[in-house]
This record gives structure tokens, C-alpha cells and sequence, in this order.
């Protein structure tokens, strides 16, 4: 087959990045030539602000060198710019003749630096802030001038007189408005960012409007005449006033723009023929200053490039950062406030922090933050997610990050951290090494930074100041995914709440079939995707899908939790953290039987045999099924402990049995897989030794009856369990608890705590479902006994039968 | 190069799985079946901290390492990058449903 001709203009961030992605998912479809009128293969604008401060190279902000284009084999045509589009023949021409038809066009022409119509705009040493030539200019020019003027007070212009600052030249930044940067920031923290932008050195003129550049004895600019008369000395003036769409070309073939080339949600223009992503396109009224909606339009034009027809881009909300080391702003969404909005607000100039979060309708719909922007993510994620604040709201301000998070000291501003600050306790990873990563490597991503550097790709809970280093380095190029349509993992786009719905609709009962029917990219998926496709089938479709142990991470199929030495550790279950000499003295015989290094008592009331041989994992269960004692899932996805605490068979102060009502609710739910792990507590009285304030599901006893908690968390980050209702008999507590955990069975995404569960639905709704809606409650519950009905201890059946391949002995050995 | 060994019976291996076998020389070696039914052996030791590759989630032609979710390519032993190592790699065929190693 012929292959199609594709023809891209503009060798930017935008194109690029859709290349990109048409490589990716349909790479022998076109020959690809691409026109672009600098001299340069495609570079990260973004960090020309960093060149110019002096903390980077050119060199170091190349994304795609020369051999890249030749190694994809793409004819690449740099230092020309296209200046003709012939719609009826199908071909551009650049400015120096050369020629090429296309099947399909692709523009990405950016913009263009907004000049202020002023007289002596074209004088020399006049220039604005776009590209690698500007930024030369400007290094050069600080090396020999000594006046610099910036006219606007954007995040372009206070990018490029810090940079200048830092050169040494005498820089002064004139606005127009009230405040600096006041498209994203309100007042205050406009103000307290003056402020520490004044101490390192640069001077503001505002309000002020330039009337005038004047020229020099040599004809070089020399200095800046505002509206009221005053002048100031100035060799060099940058343009920051804005940016207009680049649509010259466009208009002139003819094309439909409206400042910006006007596209669909496929980033198709008015030509059928001919696409428009980034700067120069303008989608449902807006054209993007940024990097992470272009990224966004280019996947989507990308798949109907690639003829998949699949996707439409639909908008996107931007956050902005300004990447002047050493200071943190924030600002995301809508913080003009107006009708119906409410404003929550922290400041304390003293120590410079300022937070701004504005609210409708129990939702965020703007931020502004200075100082310590921690949190931005996290506020622009539920502003994404358009979440429920209500609950939270009293303490929102103080940050996700202000309780029990844990494992780098509490570090709350990524800004103030040296390089050489451990970022990431897990993995041992320094603030240093991830910037250094995210410059080098060109990284946008969280999950790039993860894949690269390892760093908040463990347990997590450095997520936030990982992000913020994120944001402080790439700007507005960075926005979290928004945790309803993130895709499962790399192997497809689909969300998982769109993959359990198949499965749900279509009566999926294999891995297979539900890869078949979704159009997965990979031919087995991966080790992300694979248990959690495993989940959804088996919890949608309980003793109807079949468990795919191979699907399953190995402490799963083995029944036993894998150590760093490739041994195994063996914890059999005490209900309730019951237990009697007989089954003490069979742990102790199998300990020494198998010679297990390792005896301890674990933090689940209960005891670990650490450094169990594979070999021996069948024998020793066999030894601990005589003694009747069960796995007690100390690994897997699944039902842990249920910690007890004596209750009122022996304590004075005891209101209930809460041995006896921990015992029954571990018995029920015994065997049972879940999301995510699920523990729960049963204490006696409110002086709560069971800990249940920190649970799953934690049940105090009261004088009349049960309090029920919900969705508490005791690991990464502490959470304190929400009330959820109160009971009074056993058999509701069982009910109660059961149809909860259920409703999270059914709904929990793959990996998600009930925590983070009830926090993504709201804790109402899950009340709605269980405490209000009797019969919803009582389905739910009935699901979840007739899911656990007929579960036999895997121990056990490992044990008797031989059938366990997972557990067969290794061949004999083999000498070679 | 040594001649090949038979090791085991192709069913022997689960799909998407794999088996261990021991050898004095070359400690433990990992024998992989992938969705294609192609058998390939690798050094059963993750070259980030040595984790027991045999036990990790098999998909296409690479395994997902246990201990730290490293990628590890079946046919060359090497990890996927951004990682960096390598396991050692052994040749392995099927044959009449039988399945062969040569070290
Ligand atoms: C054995 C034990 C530590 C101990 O010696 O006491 C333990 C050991 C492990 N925990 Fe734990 N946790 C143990 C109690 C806890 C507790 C306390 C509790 O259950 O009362 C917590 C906090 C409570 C909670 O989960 O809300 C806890 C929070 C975690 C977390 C963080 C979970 C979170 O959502 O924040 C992880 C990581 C994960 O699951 O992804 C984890 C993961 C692990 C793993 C499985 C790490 C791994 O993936 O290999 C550890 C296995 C060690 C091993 O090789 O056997 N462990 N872990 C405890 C077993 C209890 C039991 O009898 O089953
Ligand atoms: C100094 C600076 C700092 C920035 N900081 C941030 C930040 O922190 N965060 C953020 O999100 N964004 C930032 N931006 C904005 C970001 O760089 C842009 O949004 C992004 O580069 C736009 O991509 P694009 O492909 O649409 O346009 P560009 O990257 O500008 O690419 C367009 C290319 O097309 C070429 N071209 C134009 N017309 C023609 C023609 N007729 N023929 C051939 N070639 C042509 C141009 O020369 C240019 O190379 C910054 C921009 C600058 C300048
Ligand atoms: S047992 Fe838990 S806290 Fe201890 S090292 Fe392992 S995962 Fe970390
Ligand atoms: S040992 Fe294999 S990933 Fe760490």
C-alpha cells in the first residue's frame, strides 16, 4: 500500500508531541516531512527560562536531536518557514521555493510575541521572548549593556528579567495593571511576589504605559517614555505584553480563524484535510498559552491522524507556575470569585504564605497560592475532579499533606529544600537529582519522574512535594490526570471505571475477551493492568469468571508474602488475635521444624514466621492445617486482621464483646478480595485500644449498641476513620459493615483504600447507599455473603492436592 | 556451547508462567512460556537487587520483577529502560512439546 504523505508546519513543542504519538500507535501509516522556520531541531521553550538564568544549556533542552528525525524517518527541513498553502493541489510552499503535497496537513505554527504598536518598536535591542535567538540575544546583551526594560509582568516577562537579573544587568519591569501577573494571581499574593521578586534585586513601574522607545546616538534603543513624560534608561527592551495565535498562513489559504485557527474536538480545521494543534489553534473559543492542554490535543489529533477515530479533546483547565527559582506560586481555575462563590483564605505575610481557594456549590473552582504551594495539586486535582469539599472544608487549607504524612520530615515547601534534601524516603532520592532528571530527560509527567528517578514510585507519600518540584521546573506544563478518566495503565486509554462497566455490560468473564473488547495496545497487558482486570472480573462476576492466578502478584498465588531474599514469610490467621496454647505450640513446632530465622508479633495481633524456604510453604501448612489454623492473608488484596481488644469479658471498663464481635466479623469476611487490602477493629468502649479510629471499618462499643467508623488508614498517611452510623445488635453491626465493605468491592477502582474511595464518592453518598437505603443495604450484603460463600482456605487445598503448580517443587536438579 | 538438555513437558509450564530450574553452575534458571507458547530462560536473579524473576508477572515477551517492578526482556536478559542490567540469558526451545535448555 501506498503510504500517505503527512506534512506538519512548525517544528514545535505541539507538532512534535503529536508526531509523537502517531509513531506510537500507527508508525507505518505516513511519510512524515515537517517544515520549520528555526534553525533547530525541536526544543523545550519552556526551559528557555532556565538557559537564560544560567542554569542550563541549549544542549540540555533539545528534545528530539537530528538522529531522531532519521531514525523515524522523517525528512526534517529546518530554517524554512512555509509561506504558501495550496488547499486545491495539496501542497505548501516555504519561503525559498521548496515544495511538498501532502494527504494530510498538519499546523503548529505557535504564536506570535504581541509587540506594542509604540514608536520605535523596531529600533534595535528591542526584542521580544520566543525562541533560542531571543534568548541568545539577551545573554549577549547582558554581557555588554547595562539598562534592561520588560514590558509586561506575566509569567513570560518576570521569567525573562529575572534571568537578566541574575546576568547582572539593571532590570526594571513595567505593567500595565494594578498588580503583577494579575491574569493568575489576586492581589495579595501579587503583591507578596513583588515583594521577593524587589529583594533579588528588580524594580517595578506600575501602573504605568509605555509611550515611546527612544533611540540612542548609536540608533540603538536608549531609553523608555511612559504616558506621564518620565523616561528611564534602557539598552535593551523585552516584549512581554502577550501572545497572539500564529494563523498568518492559515488565513491566507483561506481557513476559517478566529483568533486562532478554528478547530473541532478532533483538532480538525474547516479543511477536512487539515489539523491545528497548540498555540495556533483555537478549540470552542479558546487558544492555549500552555504546554499540558497542547499535550492533550495532540494525543486526540494523533489517533484520527492515525485514522482510529477514537476521542475527542473537550477542554482543558490549566494551572500556572512561575519558574523563578527559589520562589513558589500557584494559581489554578477561576479566583476572580462573583455570584455564588465563596472565598477561604490563609495569609501570614510574616512568614510569606498566602492561600486563596474559592468555592461554589461545595467545590473548588479556583486556587491561588504563594509560598507554600505543596498542596496546588492536590487542589487542582479535586477542582478537576470537580469533588465534593464539603466534609473537608475545615480544614482544606491546612493541606492534604498537614496530617500524619510521613517520611520526609514533614517538608511541605519543595522551593526552600536544598538539592541535596531527601526527597523521596523510600527510594533515597534528593530534590537534586529529580530536577536534574525532569531537565535532562524532558520530562513532563509524574509517572515519568517515577519511572526515571524511582522517586514517589514506592509508597507514595512524597507524591506532593514530587509534584511541586514538578510544577516548579516545567511551569504550567505539568497537570495531574484526573483520577476518573486516568487510564488503567500504559496498555489502554480506558479508565477503570470504564473497563469494570464492560465487564459488567458486556458479561466479560475473561482477561482475554475483556482485552479483545477494549482494543488493549499490548498482547498480555503488564503487571498493572493483569491483576487488576482479574479484580473486576472475579468481583463483578463471582463463581462465574475464573481466577487467572498468573494474573494474580506472586504473594497471591503463593499464599505467603515474597521478602527481599526471594523467601517467604507465613502469618496464620488468630481470629480477632485469638489464640490458645495448642495453636501457639504448633507454630512453635513448624518455627523449628523449618527452621524459620525469623519470629515476630506482628502489628495485626498476630505471628510471623519470616524467612519460610518456597520449598517448605506447602509442608509447614500442612503442619498448621492439623493444628486448624487458616492463611491469615497477611499478603494480597484481601481481608487482613480484625483487631480486637478484650472488651467487657475481662476489661472494667468493657461495654460490649468485642472479641466476640471481632471474631464473628473476620469469620464472615474471611477470604474475601478486595480493591485493597481491608482491615477492621472491634473495640470495647471508647477508650478504643483496637485502634478503630484508623480502620476500614472500625465498631466501638457504646452502652447501647455499636458505633460504626468508616474509611479510616493507618499507613502512608494517617486518616481518621469518618462516623458512619450507629447500631445496636451484632447482627447489624455484621450488616452494616458488610454492605459498606461491598459497595467499595463494587465500586473501589483497582489499588484504592476505602479512603481514598470514600473521598472520591463523598462520605453522603456512601451513607445514602448503606445507612439510609435499607434494602440497598440488604442487597448489598447479601452480594457479598453469596461472593464468599463456599471459599475454601487455600492452604488447605495446597496442602492436600498436588494440584498447585504455583507450588510445585523445582525439577530435579540439573547439573550443567 | 553445550548440547540441549530436555527439561519438562511445555505443559508443564503454565501460560504466562514459569519454572525453576537448578543448576550447579549457573544457579537458579528461569524458564518463561509466554501467550505464543515460546519458552525462554533467564538467570532466575533481577539484576537491580537479585529478586527471583520466576515469581514475577509474565506479559509479552518481558517479566515484571517481583521485589521492585523492574522490566526484564525474556530473549536478552535486559532490563527495559529507564533501567539499567542485565540477567543472563540461555537458549531454550520447544520441540515435539517438549521443552529444551542449553547453557
Ligand atoms: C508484617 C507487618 C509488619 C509487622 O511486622 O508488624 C507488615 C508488613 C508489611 N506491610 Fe504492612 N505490615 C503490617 C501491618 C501494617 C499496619 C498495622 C495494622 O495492620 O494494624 C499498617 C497500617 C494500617 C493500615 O494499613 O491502614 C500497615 C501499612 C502498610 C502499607 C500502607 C497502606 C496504606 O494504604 O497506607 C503497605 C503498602 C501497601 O499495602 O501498598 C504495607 C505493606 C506491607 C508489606 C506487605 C510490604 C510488601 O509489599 O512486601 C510488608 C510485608 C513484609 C513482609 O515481608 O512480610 N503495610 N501494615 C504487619 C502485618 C500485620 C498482619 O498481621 O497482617
Ligand atoms: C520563555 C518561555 C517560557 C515558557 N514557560 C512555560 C511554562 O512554564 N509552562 C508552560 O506550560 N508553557 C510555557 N511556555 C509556553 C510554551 O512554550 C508554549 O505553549 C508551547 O511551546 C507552544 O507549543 P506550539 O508547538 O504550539 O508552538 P511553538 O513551540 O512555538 O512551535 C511553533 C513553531 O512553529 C514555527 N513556525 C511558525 N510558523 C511557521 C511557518 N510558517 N513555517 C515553518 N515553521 C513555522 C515556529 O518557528 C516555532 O518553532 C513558555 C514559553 C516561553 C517562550
Ligand atoms: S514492614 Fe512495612 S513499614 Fe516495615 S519496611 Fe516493610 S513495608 Fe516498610
Ligand atoms: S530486585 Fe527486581 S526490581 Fe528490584
Amino acid at each position: 500500500m501506498r503510504k500517505l504523505k503527512l506534512v506538519m508546519v512548525g517544528n514545535g513543542m505541539a507538532g512534535v508531541r503529536t508526531i509523537e504519538e502517531i509513531l506510537k500507535i500507527a508508525p507505518d501509516m505516513y511519510d512524515i516531512t515537517v517544515f520549520g522556520a528555526e534553525p533547530h531541531p525541536n526544543y523545550n521553550r519552556i526551559l528557555l527560562s532556565p538557559v537564560l538564568a544560567g542554569e542550563m544549556t541549549i544542549k540540555d533542552i533539545i528534545l528530539n536531536d537530528l538522529d531522531w528525525y532519521k531514525d523515524n524517518g522523517i525528512n526534517l527541513l529546518t530554517g524554512k518557514k512555509v509561506v504558501t498553502i495550496d488547499r486545491k493541489n495539496r501542497k505548501v510552499i516555504a519561503d525559498d521555493g521548496t515544495e511538498a503535497t501532502y494527504d494530510r496537513l498538519l499546523l503548529a505554527t505557535g504564536s506570535n510575541p504581541f509587540i506594542l504598536p509604540v514608536p520605535g518598536k523596531d529600533l534595535p535591542g528591542v526584542i521580544s521572548y520566543r525562541d533560542i535567538a531571543d534568548t541568545d540575544a539577551m545573554i549577549a546583551t547582558a554581557a555588554t549593556h547595562k539598562h534592561a526594560v520588560v514590558i509586561g509582568a506575566g509569567l513570560l516577562g518576570l521569567e525573562a528579567a529575572n534571568g537578566l537579573a541574575i546576568r547582572g544587568m539593571d532590570v526594571t519591569i513595567v505593567h500595565i495593571g494594578d498588580w503583577i501577573m494579575e491574569r493568575q494571581l489576586d492581589k495579595m499574593a501579587g503583591l507578596m511576589l513583588q515583594k521577593a521578586l524587589e529583594a533579588k534585586g528588580m524594580k517595578f513601574r506600575l501602573p504605568a504605559q509605555t509611550a515611546e522607545l527612544i533611540a540612542g546616538e548609536s540608533g540603538r534603543v536608549a531609553a523608555v517614555k511612559f504616558k506621564n513624560g518620565e523616561t528611564i534608561p534602557a539598552d535593551l527592551v523585552v516584549m512581554a505584553a502577550g501572545i497572539r495565535p500564529n494563523t498568518d498562513l492559515a488565513e491566507k489559504a483561506g481557513l476559517h480563524c478566529n483568533r486562532g485557527i478554528v478547530v473541532n474536538d478532533t483538532l480538525q480545521t474547516y479543511d477536512p484535510r487539515i489539523y491545528a494543534v497548540g498555540e495556533c489553534a483555537n478549540h470552542r473559543g479558546i487558544a492555549y498559552g500552555l504546554v499540558a492542554p497542547l499535550f492533550e490535543q495532540a494525543k486526540v489529533c494523533a489517533n484520527h491522524l492515525a485514522m482510529y477515530g477514537i476521542g475527542r479533546y473537550q477542554g482543558s483547565v490549566t494551572s500556572t507556575k512561575l519558574k523563578v527559582t527559589g520562589i513558589d506560586v500557584f494559581s489554578a481555575g477561576d479566583f476572580s470569585g462573583g455570584e455564588g462563590t465563596e472565598d477561604i483564605v490563609l495569609s501570614d505575610p510574616g512568614v510569606g504564605v498566602y492561600k486563596r481557594v474559592v468555592i461554589k456549590n461545595d467545590k473548588i473552582v479556583g486556587a491561588v497560592m504563594y509560598g507554600d504551594t505543596v498542596d496546588g495539586s492536590w487542589y487542582f486535582q479535586m477542582l478537576k475532579d470537580a469533588q465534593d469539599i464539603h466534609e473537608i472544608r475545615d480544614h482544606l487549607l491546612f493541606g492534604k499533606s498537614n496530617l500524619g504524612d510521613v517520611g520526609h520530615k514533614g517538608q511541605n515547601s519543595a522551593a526552600s529544600l536544598p538539592d541535596t534534601a531527601e526527597v523521596c524516603g523510600c527510594n533515597g532520592v534528593c530534590k537534586g537529582t529529580i530536577v536534574k532528571a525532569i531537565k535532562e530527560k524532558g520530562i513532563f509527567t509524574l509517572e515519568d519522574v517515577r519511572k526515571h528517578t524511582k522517586a514517589s514510585s514506592s509508597c507514595g507519600s512524597c507524591t506532593g512535594l514530587v509534584e511541586q518540584i514538578l510544577a516548579s521546573t516545567i511551569g504550567g506544563a505539568y497537570t495531574p490526570a484526573d483520577s476518573n478518566s486516568k487510564a488503567v495503565c500504559g496498555c489502554t486509554d480506558h479508565s477503570h471505571g470504564e473497563v469494570r462497566k464492560t465487564i459488567i455490560d458486556l458479561h466479560l468473564l475473561t482477561i482475554p475477551l475483556v482485552m479483545e473488547s477494549m482494543g488493549w495496545k499490548t498482547p498480555n497487558g503488564c503487571a498493572t493492568c493483569r491483576p487488576a482486570l482479574n479484580y473486576y472480573l472475579t468481583s463483578s462476576w463471582p463463581h462465574e469468571a475464573v481466577d487467572d492466578p498468573q494474573s494474580r502478584f506472586i504473594n497471591e498465588r503463593a499464599h505467603a508474602n515474597i521478602q527481599k531474599d526471594g523467601t517467604y514469610s507465613v502469618v496464620p490467621r488468630m481470629w480477632g488475635g485469638l489464640t490458645t496454647p495448642n495453636e501457639l505450640r504448633a507454630i512453635a513446632d513448624a518455627a523449628e521444624k523449618y527452621k524459620v530465622p525469623t519470629v515476630k508479633v506482628t502489628g495485626g495481633q498476630r505471628i510471623d514466621l519470616l524467612g519460610v524456604k518456597k520449598d517448605d510453604l506447602p509442608k509447614m501448612w500442612d503442619d498448621l492445617a492439623k493444628a486448624g489454623m487458616v492463611s491469615g492473608h497477611a499478603y494480597g488484596k484481601s481481608l487482613r486482621t480484625v483487631k480486637t481488644c478484650v472488651g467487657s469479658e475481662h476489661c472494667r471498663f468493657g461495654t460490649q464483646l468485642s472479641m466476640d464481635m471481632g471474631v464473628k466479623l473476620e469469620k464472615m469476611l474471611f477470604g474475601m478480595y478486595s480493591p485493597h487490602k481491608v482491615k477492621l477493629a472491634v473495640s470495647g468502649c471508647p477508650r478504643n485500644c483496637a485502634e478503630a479510629g484508623i480502620k476500614d471499618v472500625g465498631v466501638i462499643g457504646v452502652d447501647s449498641g455499636y458505633e460504626i467508623y468508616v474509611a479510616g488508614n493507618g499507613g502512608i498517611k494517617t486518616e481518621v476513620a469518618e462516623f458512619f452510623c450507629k447500631v445496636k445488635t451484632d447482627d447489624e453491626v455484621m450488616e452494616y459493615s458488610g454492605a459498606f465493605i461491598q459497595l467499595y468491592r463494587e465500586e473501589g477502582y483497582y489499588l484504592e483504600r476505602t479512603v481514598h474511595y470514600v473521598q472520591r464518592v463523598g462520605l453522603d453518598y456512601a451513607k445514602a447507599k448503606v445507612v439510609e437505603d435499607a434494602a440497598n443495604r440488604k442487597a448489598l450484603y447479601e452480594r457479598l455473603l453469596f461472593t464468599l460463600q463456599g471459599y475454601k482456605d487455600p492452604w488447605l487445598e495446597r496442602s492436600t492436592s498436588a494440584g498447585a503448580v504455583e507450588l510445585k517443587r523445582p525439577f530435579e536438579d540439573l547439573t550443567v | 556451547m553445550s548440547e540441549w538438555k530436555k527439561i519438562c513437558a511445555l505443559t508443564d509450564i503454565p501460560v504466562l508462567g514459569s519454572r525453576v530450574v537448578k543448576s550447579e553452575n549457573h544457579g537458579d534458571i528461569a524458564i518463561f512460556r509466554t501467550s505464543s507458547d515460546e519458552v525462554f530462560a533467564v538467570h532466575d536473579k533481577c539484576p537491580h537487587k537479585g529478586g527471583p524473576l520466576s515469581q514475577g508477572i509474565v506479559h509479552g515477551k518481558q517479566v515484571t520483577c517481583p521485589l521492585h517492578s523492574w522490566k526484564i526482556e525474556l530473549d536478552s536478559g535486559n532490563a527495559i529502560a529507564p533501567d539499567v542490567g542485565c540477567a543472563k540469558s540461555f537458549a531454550a526451545k520447544t520441540e515435539g512439546g517438549d521443552v529444551f535448555l542449553s547453557v
